[in-house]
């Protein structure tokens, strides 16, 4: 997205005309993201604090999926397919990068499809999808496994440690120690899943809410569009990323997501288990389940002694609070998740740390 | 979370279509995105057309945002 | 044509190594240095200050939009003796081929190497080839080592920057990472971008130019533009400070990137150069840049501040200071 700097300045004017202090999250990765590349923690105004939610999908995987995953991946018979993402995630003791290493068939794809057309040109292998992300991303994989069927490629399977993004939300919303005034709702997973959720929300909690894009104008829109309604005292589910999304959602995306999903009890690092948050594989579509195709046993959950992700994730604390930031846990050697997914909330403030005041 | 990027719809056919970004181009499947046609822009996320990006909707819809829009302008002048 | 295969028999020593070397690289390189076929090279040096460099080259895949690794294998080793200030005079270089490898494809390297070697006026005086079993390298590995005279008297180095100087890059950055990235299996793209591999040695004649102006130079091929600030910043002890809008990306690469969640200022560049220098006559240096077809492209990004030694900052679009950071780990595709 072209960057218009006029407009940009007079919508930081705007923001900065707004006193009234607030606590705005995203839930996005890819909002954290954007927000510590533009170093837009610097320019907006004190009384307005960005949290950084539960929003990167490697970061909300919970250790015990990984060493799960890491176990599936030294099967021998086994190719794994994932997105990069995963590679350099740590378990309680390794890192698929680490396993790969170590001779594991570990391969890195940038589409689901991309991973079914390498099932179909090695039919000898048993080729695992790692099915990872929410309701933007399981879409993909619920038509890849569709197409799967129709194609009979027998030796493709999904392991899904799919999420869905509304129940996380309403842990934070409900819960009583959250300072939040208002939500920067993702983008993409909303481009999917449509106004729908966050009118129920917002009905509940009285939050507003701004489905938000990610060029510097979209995110300064988002934040001014939610001062509008935290200064009116109105709560209101509002579109700003009006582009792509649509009230309604992706009705396509959301029948292939029912099709070939069913929710599940699903453990989120940081908020724990959350009861329907989980997408599982459904019987009609068992054959193409990892999870039942190899035995892959459950894993108990190990906590990493200081870390604290888990805080973090929920905006309780910023990362630079976590004992571990920046000495015991960096990009190069992380610890915990939020700061090996670039989208992480302590990789970004470590990689972007914003520059007011230090120089 | 979830990067996507938006691309132009150069041609297609049942099932994929050929996106441009920027002059690169990328096969996506259109399974999300069937009405699709040549010109059009859509959002891509692994591999898949997730919608159609439609310019106008934000504009005719965000009247108030045009408003400061153009005030932005008139700031920068 | 036959289709003919390099052996392990071409590795053992005997007649077959003697005729690979005749009729690749012998036929190809062919100088008084190499005609003589010696254990190693005499070379006459001027009473001068040399440089040395060594690098090895390996990628994926060998042949390349823009380049193939003898091109690239003469063009690094030459670039990081014009980085030294050095007009780069010499080179030998060392093959490790992979059994099965095509000569076809083998004398193609060879060829391209004379001819990158030759523009740059550079002569290829010592030669090694191994052959390893198959699955023991991945089809050919290049070693180069060059040498070089030095150009001015004070040696180009980091500890020489100052507060206030300026930073040159010679062009648009990311080409040669996403145009080896497209070729990658599992990435279904295809790209109009192409690799940026050249020699640089036509920068030397700015050292002559410009006595005293320039600092320090360096190539930024892996970890890209923001790796290579961090190094010197923290060589340099000096804070840098650079500005988003002024680096030169293509929109091409731009849009590659946003689609692949890869970041330009990490990408590798193979025909690139960042320069310090002093503010005094930058505009003029810039100018003459500007007429040498490979740094064609040459913009001023941003410059040397005395506080915040060894970190580097991006002012950002929005005008906004952040940390640019140096590349951790492997720079790949993610999708979220």
């Amino acid at each position: 997205m072209k960057t218009d700097n006029a407009y940009n300045n007079r919508l930081l004017q705007e923001i900065r005309s707004f006193a009234k202090p607030a606590a705005l999250m995203e839930v996005c990765g890819t909002h954290t993201m954007a927000i510590a590349r533009a170093g837009m923690r610097d320019l907006l105004p004190e009384n307005i604090r960005l949290l950084s939610g539960p929003g990167c999908p490697v970061c909300v995987t919970s250790q015990s999926d990984i060493d799960r995953v890491i176990q599936l991946a030294r099967n021998p018979e086994v190719t794994l397919l994932t997105f990069g993402d995963m590679m350099r995630v740590p378990g309680s003791e390794t890192s698929l990068q680490e396993c790969r290493s170590r001779g594991a068939d570990v391969r890195v794809v940038y589409s689901p499809l991309d991973a079914l057309q390498l099932a179909r040109e090695n039919p000898q292998r048993e080729m695992v999808f790692l099915g990872i992300g929410f309701e933007t991303t399981a879409p993909t994989v619920a038509h890849t496994i569709v197409e799967a069927q129709r194609l009979k490629v027998n030796n493709f399977s999904v392991l899904s440690l799919h999420k869905i993004v509304p129940p996380a939300l309403e842990v934070i919303f409900s819960d009583a120690q959250m300072q939040l005034d208002g939500l920067i709702c993702p983008g993409h997973v909303s481009l999917v899943i449509g106004l729908g959720p966050y009118d129920e929300l917002v009905s509940k909690y009285h939050k507003p809410c701004v489905i938000t894009g990610f060029g510097d104008e979209d995110i300064l829109e988002g934040i001014y569009m939610l001062m509008r309604q935290i200064i009116s005292g109105q709560a209101r589910a509002e579109i700003q990323y009006r582009r792509v999304v649509k009230p309604n959602g992706n009705p396509i995306a959301q029948k292939l997501l029912s099709r070939v999903f069913q929710p599940v009890t699903a453990r989120w690092r940081g908020l724990g288990a959350i009861p329907g948050s989980g997408l599982t594989i459904r019987d009609s579509y068992a054959h193409f389940d990892a999870c039942r195709r190899f035995s892959i046993p459950e894993i108990e959950e190990k906590t990493i002694k200081g870390c604290a992700c888990g805080g973090i994730l929920t905006g309780k604390i910023s990362p630079a609070q976590c004992a571990l930031f920046g000495k015991t846990c960096t990009p190069l050697n992380p610890v915990g998740p939020c700061m090996v997914s670039q989208e992480g909330a302590c990789a970004a403030h470590y990689r972007y740390a914003p520059m007011k005041g230090r120089e | 979370m979830c990067l996507g990027v938006p691309g132009k719809i150069v041609s297609k056919d049942n099932y994929t279509a050929t996106a441009d970004i920027n002059g690169n181009q990328v096969v996506v499947s259109i399974a999300m995105t069937p009405d699709v046609v040549p010109g059009q822009y859509v959002l891509i996320h692994a591999g898949f057309a997730m919608q159609i990006i439609d310019e106008n909707e934000a504009e005719e819809t965000m009247g108030w945002l045009l408003e400061l829009r153009k005030l932005g302008e008139a700031y920068e002048n | 044509m036959k289709d003919e295969r390099v052996l392990l028999a071409h590795g053992s020593g005997g007649l077959l190594s003697h005729r690979l070397v005749e009729e690749i690289f012998k036929q190809n390189w062919s100088n008084p240095y190499l005609d003589d076929m010696l254990d190693g090279a005499t070379i006459q040096l001027p009473l001068s200050r040399i440089a040395v460099s060594t690098d090895s080259f390996v990628i994926t895949p060998v042949f390349f939009p823009g380049g193939d690794i003898g091109k690239l294998a003469v063009c690094g080793t030459v670039n990081d003796l014009v980085a030294c200030g050095a007009r780069p005079l010499y080179l030998t270089a060392a093959f490790i081929i992979e059994e099965g490898f095509s000569i076809r494809q083998l004398k193609q390297i060879a060829a391209s190497m004379a001819e990158t070697a030759r523009l740059a006026g550079v002569q290829l005086v010592s030669g090694d080839t191994k052959v390893v079993e198959k699955g023991s390298a991945d089809q050919v590995f290049i070693n180069t080592t060059g040498i070089g005279v030095l150009e001015s008297e004070t040696p180009l180095h980091p500890r020489r920057i100052q507060s206030g100087d300026q930073i040159i890059v010679t062009g648009q950055v990311g080409d040669h990472g996403l145009a080896i990235l497209a070729q990658r299996e599992g990435l279904a793209f295809s790209t109009p971008a192409v690799s940026d591999c050249a020699a640089l040695y036509r920068i030397n004649s700015l050292t002559s130019m410009f006595p005293g102006q320039i600092r320090c130079m360096r190539d930024p091929t892996r970890g890209g533009l923001a790796t290579v600030l961090n190094e010197i910043a923290d060589q340099a002890q000096m804070g840098i400070v650079v500005e988003e809008r002024r680096i030169p990306v293509s929109p091409v690469v731009r849009g590659a990137c946003d689609m692949l969640g890869m970041d330009p200022l990490y990408m590798a560049n193979e025909g690139k150069m960042v320069i310090f220098a002093g503010p005094e006559q930058i505009q003029d240096m810039v100018r003459e840049l500007r007429q040498i077809p490979e740094t064609s492209g040459a913009e001023i990004i941003g410059e040397v501040k005395g506080n915040h030694p060894g970190m580097v900052l991006l002012e950002t679009e929005l005008g906004a200071k952040r940390i640019l950071s140096a590349l951790e780990g492997e720079h790949v595709p993610r999708i979220c």
